[in-house]
């Protein structure tokens, strides 16, 4: 577990996607997207439902892989290298693009064990360390004052919320350099929404966010970039705030201003 | 089903003059059908109970010591006091204790072999194998469950014990170790399919959680799927264990059926409490003191079974609030 070196100044491009295709045995998912996720940046993919985002979102951490007749066709870089080459371990690749679901899934063990979990699997023993780094991931995820009392409760135990910060803390204790968030915060309250925005926009300073939202103000508020997908293509891709205010795609603007999805 | 009755029942809250409030009579009569079907089957359960003990129980008052059914004596032409069921003889001898002690060493050993077995089977074919493979071999470990156990028996008789036999160089041919291996055939099916229901039960969403960290497969298994179903892996063992110790036929073919009281020795003969009802209980005659300790064994196998049965039940419960803790 070595200090994460960063490359390049921030404005680089961390990942990109080359005329990615994914079919899911015989129906095509996406078709031919390409667009550069920038470093230290948040980027959003909104879109309507089923229109391909969250398909799009797993493939750049290879976890399409274990989805029964998923194929993918075309190239994905991470830091100019492609993690879909023959050879390429996915779990290397994983513990650089660290991933943030849905739902809340901890794992039912103490909310400790919970953000240790990376840790220990990826060989740590060290006692003092990992207790060290599960620490500085729950204050990253602005939970530690909430749970410092009670790392060896449940991690079912926390409310919803809380859960998926804990969540956070988990995937950030492994020290990704990218973390994909799959609309983290639609399965909680507005309060828990509001600050796992702001947990966002501050982890924005470490860490290459990629985060799919179906809510496009949550897109406006969090992100430097957004990406609009509808029925598995991209549409467009600009920075959020020409996106939102002159969309350069008549489709675009229709979905921003409510009149489909 | 009292939630779907619920708004029903508001709706009717304020009927048309002229309509009854009565559950019209077909629905009444269904109800009273399952009702009746329901009694019959807790009424059959405890009519079991009643006729085994009472032709138990007469041992409390007649003649004969009770002492005699688990405390060694030293019978005539014994050099010292013995454990003995012979039941048979100018002296019957019947001592209930080589017949536990059968029983206690052939559901340990076949527990050694099947539990084992059974989850890790379930675990590859759950989670490891490809699903090709998978499909193949959960339907044939599943018809193993459906073979009926005399069948089993002859194998473990005939082939089984030829092995065992031959690889151990033993005197005795049927033994508790040929019985216990026999007796695996039919026990694995049982936690395998118990357990791979639990394991294939386990969310997804633990298991994506974990590979998102950078877990291989096996880590995934061992460290995030197998903890969350344990529960459910115990009640599979559990039920394999009762499966194990109320099982006849096999035990009764393969097993010698001497009843020798040698507890850490697996390859002596051994004879099952099932296997002595089975085998003893059509040649004695009625109201016999025989008889009468037949059925004592027959309810200690039952209050055994039931026993096992409400641990896994318990047990079950336990994995289910589990969960449902995590949906709350």
């Amino acid at each position: 577990m070595s200090v994460t070196t960063r490359t390049g100044p921030p404005e680089a491009t961390k990942m990109s996607a080359h005329e990615v295709t994914v079919r899911y045995g015989d129906a095509r998912a996406i078709r031919g997207v390409s667009m550069a996720i920038r470093d230290r940046r948040v980027t959003s993919l909104i879109g309507p439902s089923g229109c391909g985002k969250t398909t799009f979102l797993r493939s750049l951490n290879r976890l399409n892989d274990g989805v029964d007749g998923a194929r993918l066709e075309g190239r994905i870089l991470l830091d100019g290298q492609d993690i879909y080459a023959p050879g390429i371990d996915p779990v290397a690749v994983r513990r650089r693009v660290g991933m943030v679901f849905q739902r809340a899934n901890p794992f039912p063990r103490s909310v400790f064990e919970n953000v240790a979990f990376g840790l220990r699997i990826a060989g740590e023993r060290d006692a003092q360390r990992i207790a060290r780094r599960v620490e500085e991931s729950l204050r990253a995820a602005a939970l530690w004052d909430e749970v410092k009392d009670r790392l060896d409760e449940s991690a079912l135990a926390l409310s919803g919320g809380q859960q998926q910060r804990l969540c956070i803390a988990r995937a950030v204790a492994v020290k990704p350099e990218v973390l994909l968030m799959d609309e983290p915060a639609s399965a909680v309250d507005p309060i828990a929404t509001a600050k796992i925005e702001e947990l966002i926009r501050e982890l924005r300073s470490d860490y290459t966010i990629v985060i799919v939202t179906h809510n496009m103000h949550q897109a406006a508020r969090v992100s430097d970039y957004t990406a609009f997908f509808n029925l598995g293509e991209l549409i467009e891709f600009d920075e959020t705030e020409r996106l939102f205010t002159r969309p350069s795609v008549p489709r675009t603007e229709d979905y921003i201003t409510g009149r489909f999805g | 089903m009292s939630a779907d009755r619920e708004p029903q029942r508001r709706s009717h809250a304020a009927p048309p003059r002229g309509l009854g409030f009565r559950t019209p009579r077909s629905h009444r009569l269904v109800e009273f059908v399952i009702a009746v079907v329901a009694v019959g089957a807790l009424a059959a359960l405890l009519a079991i109970v009643v006729f085994v003990a009472r032709e138990a129980l007469p041992l409390l008052w007649e003649p004969g010591s009770l002492a005699d059914l688990v405390v060694p004596r030293r019978w005539a032409g014994y050099d010292g006091p013995a454990l003995a069921w012979q039941p048979v003889g100018a002296e019957p001898k019947l001592n209930v204790v080589p017949l536990l002690v059968g029983t206690l060493k052939v559901t340990v050993l076949t527990m050694l072999v099947s539990a084992p077995l059974g989850v890790a089977c379930a675990i590859y074919v759950a989670k490891l194998a490809p699903r090709g493979l998978r499909e193949w071999l959960k339907p044939a470990i599943e018809v193993l469950a459906a073979v009926p156990s005399v069948v089993l028996g002859f194998f473990a008789l005939v082939a089984i014990a030829d092995v065992v036999e031959a690889t151990l160089g033993l005197t005795y041919r049927l033994n508790g170790l040929v019985a216990a291996l026999g007796l695996s055939l039919a026990v694995v099916p049982v936690v395998f399919t118990i357990s791979e229901d639990a394991l294939s039960s386990v969310p997804r969403s633990l298991e994506e959680a974990a590979l998102a960290l950078g877990a291989r497969r096996w880590q995934v298994v061992l460290r995030v799927i197998v903890p969350a179903a344990l529960p459910g892996l115990a009640s599979a063992v559990l039920l394999g264990l009762g499966r194990a110790a109320g099982e006849t036929m096999i035990v009764l073919m393969a097993s010698g059926n001497a009843a020798v009281v040698r507890l850490l020795d697996p390859t002596s003969s051994v004879r099952t409490v099932t296997a002595t009802i089975a085998g003893e209980l059509g040649e004695v005659a009625q109201g016999d003191r025989h008889w009468r300790v037949l059925f004592l064994l027959g309810l200690l196998l039952l209050a055994l079974t039931w026993g096992l049965q409400r641990l896994g039940a318990l047990v079950i419960s336990r994995l289910r609030r589990r969960w449902s803790a995590e949906n709350a």
